[in-house]
């Protein structure tokens, strides 16, 4: 391996870390608050990566008929669940959240489509087309059971990646797609070595972004509220923050990502219905080296899951991905040897 | 339902698979082939995470070991396929073994999470090694033979498939019904109840992975003989998946859950490859969406699987058959006490620090054999902290403890435990789904050493006869013998704690350090644990009490320890105790 070679592998890792490290923010989001660990995530970003590939080829992206469904779905949960308590007062209101609101960005992606917008314009419509899924599924999948265990949550989380993907090939067929790309030329870096403005596009955005996140957390008054409930969710409570409402905060963020990493991955990697799972799962790793809990910490993960990637396709293309999941056991290891041994009685398995 | 039905019934369900073959044809031959192997990986499943509470997303790798291990040396080395059943088991018991050495130290979720990871791993393993065939798999397996006779035909391995599978269940039920079965079912419990008993709930669950991983291993081995290909795809985490779901929908916690389980499953998912494709043309897509949902659905509304359900409708109606009174064993040896006023424990300059919070200052006391002592203070004042450093539960920051001429400080509690430190806990640590007979066994844990395959092949029957007699034994001085089995979780609060202190008994203890046992008691039961504690006494156990209250206390002990703000305030005999005035500022207010 010459310097060359090193460092365009280098920078190639500092892209997928980059991607990494967006995915990586959601999922501790995710987490930290809710106890969920949302392994759809990456799904929701294949289909912002697929809903952007669609505007391309001036299609009316299929997400529109999926985010339809799920906001159906959330209303029948709300006014079942509202019916049940015979809070028939509340049900307009029910509707108006979880029907209407949805409703609205795919009334804009519908328009979006029919009149060949300029590209900025249709990738706002994709981002905003996302941002519903992930708070839609979690009303109508982890809300009712979210005082279950965290492995319960777990299970839940991973039989609706296989919902999803199904939903995914259902929607959006087999075939893989790959976007325009959104900044074109590239920097010379002397010695003719050059980075490709889709490249500084990404890592700008992930810095942007984790700085933005970083912001909202440590001055706005919703920021702090999704820190409170990750610390102590039953305090949380008692000082009137309302953790059905900050979880819905935190999937509305995450989903914001998600549909971000789309937008930006789209141009760089061919994506299929189920490409998603792949990237989630390398944010997952970035995310347990962070414990689930430290955004710097997953920062640093994201971006060393990013170099050993790119360094390992290097040496076998084909086992890149065995390397990547297989750097989870030293790191767990580590994690385990580091921290000290909480002894919690685990839940009992309803009978 | 009595003993001699239930052996009825168990003949009719023998018989009843036995005929099987004879009557359905070819296509539900292999489908009830299908439904053995996959009961096989949902029983480890249930063992794994329903009794033992860790749940694995990577099984079907297991599955994935085994078959292609016998494929590839029954195809390329030209074996025989029973070779490959040593070698298969092999592979999968030590890769299990590397894999659970390496992530079940792992708390919480942190643990599956680490499975997906392996599981994702191994299976990408097998698409891309030369040897393995990569993505086209290893084909030409040869079928199995018994004595000259080829097991070719769905029908024939039919009758070892379902021969293994009932030898899993029955193995698996004796070993639930036993000393490591009941360490498994007590891993829930956490670490802390079982390294009270002398036991390593590490190793426990070490154990287990690897038994489940067999048990998937023995599925891989005869799947590789009966479809005689293989291939990465059925063994990926997408199959996991499923297998997790065959025992969630079955029900986590019974063993019979596997088995429904996964005929559920698999009957409906053929039963959707036909219906879907009559509906649309997509069947294949919908048929991964419709599982899912089922899970979900599953998860939401019915998480005990359908035998959770049917063992709630059955559980009122037929009583459990109450097991025969068994003839008496020789009781399990005891050891030997020490003699009556020598020093058993003596705690010398004991700090504990919590960060810049000091729970425990410099105390130092000493307590002797035969004697009662009394550890009391206000509250706060450091004594459960106290406690746990003295049985080694929490670590100290400085200090020593000797306990039997051997310095304990830094020791694993469970080897303390096993030096004769018999405890109980403020916050009562039993297993509420067990009887009172079962959780009061679970403290003999220590006096004796049956082990998983041992236990499996019923070769512990003395042993265990010898267990629940005591057991049964330390039920009946507490005064809940008639009880024996109920379940520990409908007792009052109160008599948890009486219950903790028989299994610290069952345990053979030289010391027995009680954290508040009298805390929720009424005053006839307060009497009754006083006589109990005091003839414990003249038996030549010492006991070591945390108590509130007073007027118990007073009456019982020897000599008490006062404790406040940490530190130790005064050591004497009750009376002088009471009279002190600096105790008596510390409970009242000083007067000044």
């Amino acid at each position: 391996m010459t310097w060359d070679v090193a460092l365009i592998l280098a920078v190639d890792g500092l892209a997928n870390g980059a991607i990494y490290l967006l995915a990586g923010l959601g999922l501790v989001l995710i987490f930290s608050v809710t106890r969920v660990v949302f392994v759809p995530f990456g799904d929701v970003a294949a289909f912002a990566a697929l809903t952007l590939a669609a505007f391309e080829t001036g299609r009316t992206p299929p997400t529109i008929a999926l985010v339809l469904t799920l906001a159906a779905l959330a209303v029948f949960t709300e006014v079942a669940g509202l019916v049940r308590r015979g809070e028939h007062a509340r049900i307009p209101k029910a509707i108006a959240v979880w029907g209407l609101a949805p409703a609205l960005p795919c009334l804009l992606a519908w328009l979006a489509a029919r009149s060949g917008l300029p590209a900025a314009l249709q990738i706002a419509a994709t981002v905003l087309l996302v941002v519903p899924i992930a708070p839609l599924l979690a009303r109508v999948v982890f809300q009712p059971i979210a005082d279950a265990s965290v492995l319960v949550l777990l299970i839940v989380s991973l039989a609706l990646h296989f919902l999803l993907s199904g939903l995914g090939l259902l929607f959006f067929g087999p075939e893989g797609s790959r976007t325009n790309p959104l900044a074109s030329g590239a920097l010379t870096l002397g010695d003719g070595f050059t980075v490709s403005g889709q490249v500084i596009l990404m890592v700008a955005s992930a810095l942007v972004l984790s700085g933005l996140f970083f912001l909202v957390f440590e001055r706005t008054v919703a920021g702090k509220a999704l820190r409170a409930t990750a610390v102590n969710r039953v305090g949380a409570r008692l000082v009137g923050i309302r953790p059905a409402r900050t979880a819905m905060l935190a999937y509305g963020c995450a989903s914001l990502l998600a549909g971000l990493i789309g937008v930006l991955i789209a141009p760089v990697t061919t994506m299929y219905y189920d490409s998603g799972f792949i990237i989630g799962l390398k944010a997952f790793v970035a995310a347990i080296i962070g414990g689930l809990v430290s955004y710097p910490m997953t920062a640093i993960g994201a971006l060393a899951v990013g170099l050993v990637e790119s360094f390992a396709s290097f040496w076998s293309g084909a086992l890149k991905d065995v390397i990547v999941f297989s750097l989870l056991i030293p790191v767990l290891m580590l994690r385990s040897f580091l921290s000290t041994q909480a002894d919690e009685d685990e839940e009992e398995v309803d009978q | 339902m009595s003993r001699s039905a239930l052996r009825v019934l168990m003949l009719i369900v023998v018989i009843a698979f036995a005929l099987t073959p004879l009557v359905v044809g070819n296509f539900t031959v292999s489908l009830m082939n299908d439904i053995g192997i996959g009961a096989l990986v949902a029983l480890g499943l249930v063992l794994l995470t329903g009794v033992g509470g860790a749940t694995s997303f990577g099984q079907a790798a297991f599955v994935g070991i085994a078959a292609y291990a016998t494929a590839w040396l029954t195809t390329t080395q030209g074996l025989s396929p029973w070779i490959g059943l040593l070698f298969a088991l092999l592979l999968t018991g030590v890769s299990a073994l590397a894999i659970g050495m390496l992530t079940l130290r792992l708390g919480g979720h942190f643990l599956p999470l680490s499975t997906i990871a392996w599981g994702l791993s191994i299976a990408m393993l097998f698409g891309n090694v030369d040897a393995l065939g990569r993505h086209t798999g290893l084909s030409n397996i040869p079928a199995l033979r018994i004595a000259g006779w080829s097991l070719t035909d769905p029908r024939a391995i039919y009758y070892l498939i379902w021969f293994i599978v009932g030898l899993a269940m029955l193995f698996s039920y004796n070993l639930l019904e036993s000393r490591p079965g009941r360490a498994i079912r007590s891993l829930r419990g956490g670490a802390t109840l079982l390294a009270s008993v002398g036991a390593d709930a590490y190793r426990v669950r070490l154990t287990l992975f690897v038994t489940a991983a067999l048990l998937a291993g023995l599925a891989g081995w005869l799947y590789a003989h009966m479809n005689r290909f293989v291939s990465p795809a059925p063994f990926d985490v997408r199959a996991s998946i499923e297998y997790l779901l065959m025992a969630v929908a079955g029900g986590l916690g019974q063993l019979a859950g596997a088995l429904v389980g996964a005929a559920l499953v698999l009957v409906l998912k053929n039963g959707l490859q036909d219906v879907l494709p009559m509906l649309t043309q997509r069947a294949g897509q919908l048929e991964a969406i419709a599982f899912a949902t089922l899970f979900i659905v599953l998860l939401h509304f019915a998480r005990g699987g359908l035998m959770g359900f049917v063992r709630r409708v059955t559980r009122d109606r037929f009583k459990r058959p109450s097991p025969a009174a068994a003839a008496a064993v020789e009781p399990l040896p005891h050891r030997q006490l020490p003699a009556r006023g020598t020093r058993i424990l003596s705690v010398a300059g004991a700090v504990k620090r919590f960060g810049g919070l000091v729970a425990v200052n410099e105390v130092s006391f000493d307590v002797d054999a035969g004697e009662i002592v009394g550890l009391i203070g206000p509250n706060g004042a450091g004594k459960s902290t106290m406690f746990n450093l003295l049985t080694c539960t929490l670590p100290m920051s400085a200090g020593q403890v000797r306990f039997l001429d051997r310095d304990i400080a830094g020791m694993p509690q469970r080897e303390v435990a096993r030096l004769g430190l018999a405890r109980t806990f403020q916050h009562v640590k039993l297993r509420p789904h067990m009887s009172l007979l079962d959780n009061v066994a679970l403290g003999a844990h220590a006096r004796t050493g049956a082990g998983v395959l041992k236990a499996g092949l019923r070769l512990d029957r003395v042993e265990e006869r010898q267990i629940l007699q005591e057991a049964k034994k330390q039920l009946d001085r507490i005064g809940l013998g008639e009880r024996a089995h109920e379940l520990a979780g409908s007792l009052p609060l109160g008599t948890q704690r009486i219950l903790e202190i028989a299994r610290a008994l069952a345990a053979d203890p030289v010391l027995l350090v009680l954290d508040e046992p009298a805390a929720g008691l009424r005053r006839q039961e307060k009497m009754a644990l006083g006589e109990l504690l005091r003839k414990l006494r003249e038996e030549g156990v010492t006991i070591l009490i945390v108590e509130h209250d007073m007027d118990f206390v007073m009456k019982l002990v020897d000599r008490l320890v006062v404790m406040n703000f940490g530190s130790k305030l005064v050591e004497g005999v009750p009376s002088a105790v009471r009279a002190d005035a600096r105790v008596q500022a510390a409970y009242l207010g000083s007067v000044v």
